[in-house]
């Protein structure tokens, strides 16, 4: 660790605080002070007393200025309390780390499936290029990157539908069972909705992964290792594709603002109960504290993880702090 | 001779010599790429359909015309959906509201995008930093779950829906034309406008936008792609406008009423074709353009829109 590369992890650290710090704020501006928001409409109820008019006020602390009520939103955002969910009564964050623990193994499943793929047909097709192998991959690629998520999802209970479950994360009848057997019947429902995030990067990540690839080939060591007489397969694998794997190291983590968006309508779809499902039901039940509570963690990690790419691309190619 | 008017072409033209012809370019990309002209092809005949929509669909879309969930037959091409409404007549109308949805938040994204790319390219210094902090606050935020929120608050209708994703949309565009600017503000006729005591506002109009109008518009039509990907996702989520037939409700339908288990697969393929060959179409056609418009662009990596910014091949993004 030296001094620029100190440097450089809090300049963009400080950035992404600067980003966390807008999201919380624009979380309260949305939630507070928008004409007929959630708590304006609250505290207008028809034919109420303006004894009960108030308790409800005081319950919520309207009755406070707005600066007032921005810091103490703060604090309790550090303390860690994002308010009480309406639609069972829990702490929202309690609710959300469940959900999240959810969410991450089937997300990941999917993601990691997609990375390995899509490293394989990115390569082959940059390899091949200009050949049938080539135009099929690349077609095949750009097809999977237009279809939307939740027809993916869809489609996929059409074909296999009949053959693996579809909806929930366990059988319902499962209890008592070893640990080992329901987590056999965890992976086996975890199948579709991880396949379903699989197709939806795979496109992506193909794509990226042959340009990245079409780019080292170009490279004058290429050129070097074919003239000293290296086999084909060999300067592939250990000229080409280790410098084209370096920008696709940190794709994974800044994928994670679409792997996010797709984790809510792929959830949606297989009833996979984690963050994104807890949106979709947040929505139809309008349970704003849920709501803002999922928004402000999906959007925080999603920086983090970005903060956290931008430190991993740095450490394998400084020339980015230039 | 100094001042007189002179018709000679020798005095008029270098200043126009220095600019390139970009329209011209952009023609000769498109034909040199059957895949664009392709793409041309079915947005236009997209069009078409939902222009002409309301004549062309063969039955109602608000009452049903048959039995429920009935298989494609010679009546109804595509079979009908849970209440017996005719899926071939709602595929035709619904192209309406997507269509028009997703050229809609495509334009607001431009808007948007093209003037602080503009602006931040043109005056540089501290405009520059406060508008490309503020782009990549837009970049790195995830822009399904903001949607849905803002969505979820204002209400569901078509114009929060068509705002909410054009606003965020802007960030990647304003990062192309911002570069795009920056190079052609270091050319000639934009030093000679500069020297001469022209506005600044009038030099961009008259001398930047014209230079970068097509780069504009290439991102405009790449953003039309993602625009209707995202209109169909909060469509499915329930945030959209309910009584508007559009792809994104017929899928959403589909969902609810439990096509799958019904073994309905027509209520579900066509919708989800449909969206997927305007999506590929406006993306053949965009990058293209693109490509012919910015050859330093050019590069498969920039086909994924939301990392095309990000030094995916150790290159800064202002290298752009």
């Amino acid at each position: 660790m030296n001094r620029s590369a100190a440097d450089y992890a809090l300049r963009r650290g400080a950035l992404a605080l600067v980003t966390i710090f807008l999201v919380v704020s624009f979380n309260f501006v949305l939630f507070r002070l928008l004409p007929g928001s959630f708590v304006t409409n609250l505290s207008h109820i028809p034919n109420a007393t303006p004894a009960f008019r108030r308790a409800i006020a005081a319950e919520f602390g309207l009755e406070r200025s707005k600066w007032e009520q921005y810091i103490i939103y703060l604090q309790q955002l550090l303390h860690g309390n994002l308010g009480v969910s309406y639609a069972n009564d829990r702490p929202v964050l309690s609710n959300l780390t469940t959900d999240i623990a959810n969410t991450v193994p089937m997300v990941s499943l999917g993601t990691l499936a997609a990375i390995v793929l899509g490293t394989l047909t990115g390569v082959a097709s940059a390899w091949r290029r200009r050949t049938v192998v080539d135009h099929g991959l690349t077609g095949t690629a750009l097809a999977f990157y237009s279809f939307p998520t939740q027809w993916l999802g869809l489609m996929l209970i059409l074909l296999l539908g009949s053959v693996l479950p579809t909806s929930g994360m366990h059988t319902p009848f499962l209890i008592g069972a070893p640990w080992w057997k329901s987590a056999l019947d965890e992976l086996h429902h975890m199948i579709l909705p991880s396949l379903t995030v699989m197709l939806t990067l795979l496109g992506q990540y193909t794509l990226v992964v042959r340009s990245a690839t079409l780019e080292a080939m170009s490279e004058d060591y290429v050129l070097t290792a074919r003239a000293k007489g290296l086999r084909g397969s060999r300067v592939l694998w250990r000229h080409v594709v280790r410098n084209a794997l370096l920008p696709v190291t940190t794709l994974v983590a800044l994928s994670i603002g679409f792997i996010v968006g797709g984790a809510i309508l792929v959830e949606t779809v297989f009833s996979w109960p984690g963050i994104g499902l807890a949106v979709y039901q947040a929505v139809s039940e309008r349970d704003y504290p849920m709501l803002q509570g999922a928004f402000l963690l999906l959007t925080i990690s999603v920086v983090v993880c970005n903060y956290l790419a931008d430190l991993l691309y740095f450490r394998l190619d400084p020339r980015v702090a230039r | 001779m100094i001042g007189l008017p002179t018709s000679s072409p020798e005095v008029v033209s270098p200043a126009r010599e220095t600019r390139p012809n970009w329209l011209s370019r952009a023609v000769n990309a498109v034909r040199k790429r059957p895949s664009a002209a392709v793409g041309l092809f079915v947005i236009a005949a997209f069009v078409v359909l939902a222009v002409f929509a309301p004549w062309i669909s063969p039955y109602s879309t608000s009452s049903p015309t048959g039995p429920i969930y009935a298989a494609p037959s010679a009546s109804h091409w595509l079979g009908t959906n849970s209440l017996g409404i005719d899926e071939l007549s709602l595929l035709i109308v619904g192209s309406r509201i997507s269509l028009l949805v997703g050229s809609c938040a495509a334009v607001v994204a431009g808007l948007i995008g093209g003037t602080v790319g503009l602006v931040s390219g043109y005056f540089g210094g501290a405009v520059d930093v406060v508008l490309m902090r503020t782009t990549d606050f837009f970049i790195v935020i995830p822009p399904i779950p903001l949607m849905i929120v803002i969505a979820a608050v204002w209400g569901p209708s078509l114009g929060h829906i068509i705002l909410v994703i054009g606003l965020l949309l802007w960030a990647t565009t304003a990062r192309v034309i911002r570069a795009q600017t920056k190079s052609v503000r270091q050319r000639g006729f934009v030093k000679r406008a500069e020297t001469l005591g022209e506005r600044s506002a009038r030099t961009i109009v008259r001398h930047v936008l014209p230079q970068v109008a097509p780069l504009l518009l290439a991102n405009v039509i790449l953003t039309v792609a993602l625009s209707i990907f995202y209109e169909t996702a909060l469509d499915f989520l329930g945030i959209g406008d309910p009584t508007a037939v559009s792809w994104g409700t017929i899928i959403q339908n589909a969902f609810l009423e439990t096509a799958t288990s019904n073994g309905a697969w027509w209520a579900i393929v066509p919708a989800g074709l449909a969206i997927a060959l305007v999506i590929i179409s406006c993306y053949l056609v965009g990058q293209a353009l693109e490509d012919a418009l910015n050859p330093r662009l050019s590069g498969g990596y920039l086909l994924v829109r939301p990392w095309k910014l990000r030094p995916l091949t150790g290159r800064e993004a202002e290298d752009l």
